[in-house]
């Protein structure tokens, strides 16, 4: 009999006060109603753990760092705990063979039960060389485990959507999850570089409570956490109403914290929590911090620079510019044609007179 | 002078229907505003001091730019059905035979005219078929880009559930990639309708002058003057 997640709760020394809180606080970042704490309570005194199997490609760690420093109570205990993280080959204590013979085993003991978390991507150029994991393209490593899992979450802006490995000229040809591997599992999309620590834990939650995913866009991401931009709910919203822009970092408005859209802020483009959910422990989010929002959970975000300017940087068309460089010198162009073509329009009309007189 | 008028004589035909010209001065005008707006939206004016709570600007300017989005919707809406029930100049713009051999080689005629290579224009009661491929490829397939994205971008305000949402942000954005390359090609339109209304308004008044029919008097009168 596997434990539950209560069971080993307790036996970690979360008190049962501790563990109601974190169900209702769930409930809560979910946007749940009150009566679903009690649910949650009772999923996870009764419900055995669901092993996890969280694979890494091509990345950097943020979306591990981020997930251990999940902050409501006692997450790095209750969320390591809760999930059955048999294989995550930066946190745990096995190396080597027998790190890989976890995966081995935990496909045998749950086939078809487990889910698969993938932070990262697959490289597939060179065979996916870029990327070798226990001797092997890690390509292979993820097919192979996917072909035996539950559901599939990608974790990140790289697992999502490729993220910095697959920004244009993209060499190792990184992937994300869904196109690197064939699969009929369903994928679910938490990007974000990293996704915000409450986001992740909160997912998995909802995963382990409900034993589905929850309600997903077209994108494949967690409405209850993409569906707003940044924008929609920055507390410097009424600065951008009023027409009130930092110029410069440096400048009076920069002081009194004015909207950062003319300094590249992404946020009006950007899907994510940051702005109501915001990072450590709800202490800050960038914009909050002075700089403009990147926007990392979009998908192509280091191809949308520069991060300093509100209009993207165009180089597919064999120049550099923005939609108003590009515009404006094809409006000259325009312009340039048009004044020479009335010219030679006016000399051929007073020639043509000339002629009938 | 006096001459050439006894040898010419003039005629006159009703064009654009009282519902088309005012449409299209509306529509001009909405156009317009949208531009100037949509730039500041963009780029917007130098920062205001004092409160927030004394200043409304990008309020405003995002207001006028909905607001002038909504009245070319609803106005491209009744244009088409105009096409379907107005007289058979109102279709012109939305549909010509491009199987006919002579649209071809009227056509050609007409870029002829404008390099020079010919003397005389042939004479249309409406658009001549150059009009009509510009009018067309240009202007109705770019305003109608203009529609799906503009309201797409509005949709992502109004948020989901809404109708904008629903119709076009929904499937736009995740068709795009991500909502920035729809506002970097919401944007590139603006340039395009730019384009189209300086080559629009410059063609428009050297027919005027050149062709032997009236074009602007026609947009306000309706009659079409083919001397």
């Amino acid at each position: 009999m596997i434990e539950t997640f209560y069971e080993v709760m307790r036996r970690q020394g979360i008190s049962r006060r501790s563990f109601l809180k974190y169900c209702s606080l769930t409930a809560a970042a979910l946007g749940l109603g009150p009566e679903f704490a009690g649910k949650i309570a009772h999923a996870m005194e009764t419900k055995p753990r669901i092993p996890i199997l969280w694979l890494h490609g091509l990345e950097c760690t943020c979306c591990s760092e981020s997930f251990i420093r999940s902050a409501h109570p006692l997450a790095k205990d209750v969320i390591l705990s809760m999930v059955s993280l048999d294989y995550d080959d930066t946190i745990m204590a096995a190396a080597g063979h027998q790190a890989e013979a976890i995966i081995e085993e935990t496909i045998k003991k749950y086939d078809g039960n487990f889910i698969l978390a993938v932070e990262g991507n697959a490289p597939l150029n060179q065979e996916g060389m870029s990327c070798i994991i226990a001797g092997k393209p890690f390509q292979q490593q993820l097919q192979h485990v996917a072909d035996h899992c539950k559901a599939i979450i990608s974790w990140g802006s790289c697992a999502a959507y490729g993220c910095v490995q697959a920004a244009h000229p993209n060499p190792t040809k990184a992937v994300p999850t869904h196109k690197a591997i064939t699969t009929d599992k369903p994928i679910i999309k938490v990007p974000g570089c990293p996704p915000i620590a409450e986001v992740m834990t909160a997912v998995i939650t909802y995963i382990l409570t409900f034993e589905r995913f929850p309600e997903l866009d077209r994108q494949g991401r967690p409405k209850m956490f993409y569906s707003q931009r940044i924008h929609d709910k920055c507390y410097r919203r009424p600065h951008f109403d009023a027409g009130q822009f930092v110029e410069k970092f440096d400048d009076e408005g920069a002081r009194k914290g004015y909207c950062l859209y003319k300094v590249g802020c992404k946020g009006p483009t950007t899907y994510n929590a940051c702005s109501t959910i915001r990072w450590n422990e709800g202490t800050s989010f960038p914009i909050q911090a002075g700089h403009g929002c990147i926007g990392c959970s979009e998908d192509g975000f280091w191809d949308k620079g520069s991060w300093y300017a509100r209009l993207t940087d165009i180089h597919q068309f064999g120049v550099e510019g923005n939609a108003d460089q590009i515009g404006g010198a094809a409006a000259a162009v325009v312009g340039t044609g048009i004044a020479a073509h009335a010219a030679i329009s006016a000399v051929k009309r007073a020639q043509n007179k000339g002629d009938s007189k | 002078m006096s001459a050439n008028h006894t040898t010419h004589s003039e005629t006159s035909v009703y064009v654009y229907e009282a519902p088309v010209r005012i449409w299209h001065w509306i529509n001009a005008l909405s156009i317009t505003i949208l531009a100037i707006t949509g730039y500041f939206i963009g780029a917007p004016l130098p920062t205001m001091s004092g409160e927030a709570s004394d200043h409304f600007l990008m309020g405003y300017i995002r207001f006028a730019h909905f607001s002038a989005a909504y009245i070319v919707l609803i106005g491209f809406i009744f244009r088409l059905y105009w096409a379907f029930v107005g007289n058979k100049h109102a279709r012109e713009i939305f549909i010509h035979n491009i199987f006919k051999k002579s649209y071809w080689s009227e056509l050609w005629h007409e870029i002829k005219w404008y390099l020079f290579m010919t003397k005389e224009p042939k004479q249309y009661d409406g658009h001549n078929p150059l009009a009509i491929f510009v009018m067309h490829w240009f202007f109705v397939y770019g305003i109608i880009f203009m529609i799906f994205t503009g309201f797409a971008l509005y949709g992502e305000g109004t948020g989901a559930g809404s109708w904008a949402h629903v119709l076009f942000t929904s499937w736009l954005i995740p068709l795009f990639g991500q909502s920035m390359d729809v506002h970097t090609w919401h944007h590139f339109g603006m340039w395009f309708i730019i384009l189209f209304v300086m080559i629009h308004i410059y063609v428009a008044v050297r027919e005027d002058i050149m062709s032997r029919q009236s074009i602007i008097s026609s947009m306000i009168s309706g009659w079409r003057t083919l001397k």
